[in-house]
């Protein structure tokens, strides 16, 4: 299996964030990881990149364990990561900040040259023609930290969308950017949101959170008419 | 020109080629700063460990100074890797108040060692360099030499800062650490190749303040605090920030020691310094 998340498990304190989450994604696929604010979406992504450590359970990436690895190694195993909220670096030219992800990001020591190629094909992939960082908006920022991901070149790229702060004609570019990434790229994609809406249009398969536990997993039409899912959603904007 | 103005201009000379060599000290501890998050309270203590290199190595063993000054540098950089991975690393994610005083701890710890080592007393390299005579005003070669270094060095930061990989890596983080790992860049190995770096404008800043001064046990109290001020009044961190406030620092000593006396132009300084804190905390930059 591509990737296969077992009996994954984090606690803070008292607080059982994910709870024996379980799923498996198959190479090529797009994945939906979706579910209400805090149903534990972010958390999971963290224990994938290792920005968290898992308390329990197991990560396997193509038959290795990168669950509980720093997350610098993770990146190098082949995993990408966009943050829900944009992080780039405001002092280096738009550029560098993705060249920077190019060159460490697979570990392997590309040119300078090569590098740069790298970071201008993906700027080029997601849209971004501007120069500088300073001034660009929230979309252009999430092409930024999307652009920084593939520039790492992943086999596997985690995206924490959300879409929340874009308006509708946004927000059907992200999803078809992300279709126009696997399609050129060949990257398989866990796409994390609680707008469920425009999601169900490009993934595969959705697996639904709900108080970090998985209450549903299977194609878009069948989830939707999932009873324990609309009672989830129901009275919540996020359902269209 | 009137006798006055030349010895003035002489003081503002004296003071900009002091200022090169306070903004090559200040650049490694604001280096380190920046990147790992940490002052290395003892820096002037590593400067001190360099300048009994050199003075070992050159008189003892009778290097010539064309190898031994490198050879302090290698050193001392060396010696901030071990600092780093001995001391540092257990409080990186310390309270920063630990940190100080750990680094502090290694401060006393360095002086006492020295002591022990090499004893108390005065040692000089016993090279005498001439006096520069331009027009009327005269500079000691050693100080034109610390400037011109000292300006060198600073260029080679700023140049590999801007131009490598690694370098925009150490920008990078000192940007927003947490984030790094996810380019794939491991952020201990970044910590340690600063260490490094920072040692090795130490070890820079100990062969030309050994071609000035004696060196001693204490030597380091001479300009560890001045070079820690600086970093603070240019704002912690801030490369250039600190490179502006250690000639801005150098005038005040260099022309109010004209003005009044030597000791004055301290005593202004640290006032000015002083001042400052109320007006701009934060230092001249932020990071």
């Amino acid at each position: 299996m591509f990737l296969q998340v077992s009996k994954l498990t984090k606690r803070f304190g008292g607080f059982t964030a994910v709870s024996d989450v379980s799923f498996e994604v198959a190479e090529g696929e797009i994945l939906g990881l979706i579910g209400p604010n805090g149903s534990g979406k972010s958390t999971t992504f963290n224990l994938i990149a290792g920005a968290l450590k898992p308390d329990a359970g197991s990560v396997r990436f193509r038959g290795d364990e990168v669950g509980g690895l720093p997350a610098y190694r993770v990146a190098h195993a082949g995993i990408g990561r966009t943050y829900q909220i944009p992080r780039p670096f405001k002092k280096l030219s738009l550029l560098e900040n993705v060249a920077l992800a190019a060159f460490y990001g697979a570990n392997s020591r590309l040119s300078r040259e090569k590098a740069f190629e790298l970071a201008k094909d993906s700027l080029k992939l997601v849209g971004l023609q501007e120069t500088k960082v300073e001034g660009l908006g929230a979309s252009a920022l999430k092409k930024l930290e999307l652009a920084r991901a593939l520039a790492t070149q992943p086999k596997l790229l985690l995206a924490d969308e959300s879409l929340g702060g874009l308006d509708h004609a946004e927000m059907d570019g992200a999803a078809d950017m992300l279709a126009r990434i696997r399609a050129e790229r060949g990257v398989t994609i866990v796409w994390v949101e609680h707008i469920m809406g425009v999601l169900m249009r490009v993934v595969d398969r959705c697996v639904v959170l709900d108080h970090g536990v998985v209450i549903a997993q299977g194609k878009p039409a069948d989830v939707a008419k999932d009873a324990k899912v609309i009672e989830v959603y129901l009275g919540t904007d996020a359902f269209a | 020109m009137e006798i006055f103005d030349i010895y003035l201009l002489e003081a503002v000379l004296n003071g900009l080629l002091l200022g090169g060599l306070l903004a090559l000290l200040s650049l490694g501890l604001n280096l380190i700063f920046g990147v790992i998050d940490v002052v290395w309270i003892c820096y002037a203590e590593l400067i001190m460990c360099g300048m009994y290199a050199v003075y070992y190595l050159h008189v003892q063993y009778h290097w010539p100074l064309y190898a031994a000054m490198p050879a302090a540098i290698v050193i001392v950089a060396m010696l901030g890797v071990l600092l780093h991975q001995l001391v540092i690393k257990p409080v990186l994610a310390a309270e920063p108040i630990n940190q100080l005083l750990v680094t502090g701890g290694v401060l006393f710890f360095l002086q006492a060692a020295a002591t022990l080592a090499f004893g108390i007393d005065f040692k000089n390299l016993g090279v005498s360099l001439p006096a520069v005579r331009i027009g009327e005003m005269s500079f000691s070669a050693a100080r034109l030499i610390a400037f011109g270094a000292a300006v060198l060095g600073v260029l080679g930061l700023f140049v590999f800062l801007r131009k490598t990989y690694l370098g925009t890596a150490i920008r990078a983080i000192s940007q927003d650490r947490a984030i790094m790992p996810l380019m794939g860049v491991s952020p201990g190995r970044i910590y340690t190749l600063t260490s490094a770096l920072g040692g090795a404008l130490a070890g820079l800043g100990s062969c030309l303040l050994v071609l000035q001064y004696d060196v001693h046990p204490a030597i380091g109290l001479s300009f560890g605090p001045i070079t820690f001020l600086i970093c603070v009044m240019g704002g912690l961190g801030s490369m250039a920030g600190g490179l502006i406030a250690a000639f801005v620092f150098a005038q005040f000593i260099s022309v109010g020691g004209f003005f009044f006396a030597v000791e004055w132009g301290y005593v202004i300084a640290f006032a000015f310094f002083i001042g400052m804190m109320f007006v701009r905390p934060q230092g001249l930059f932020r990071r």
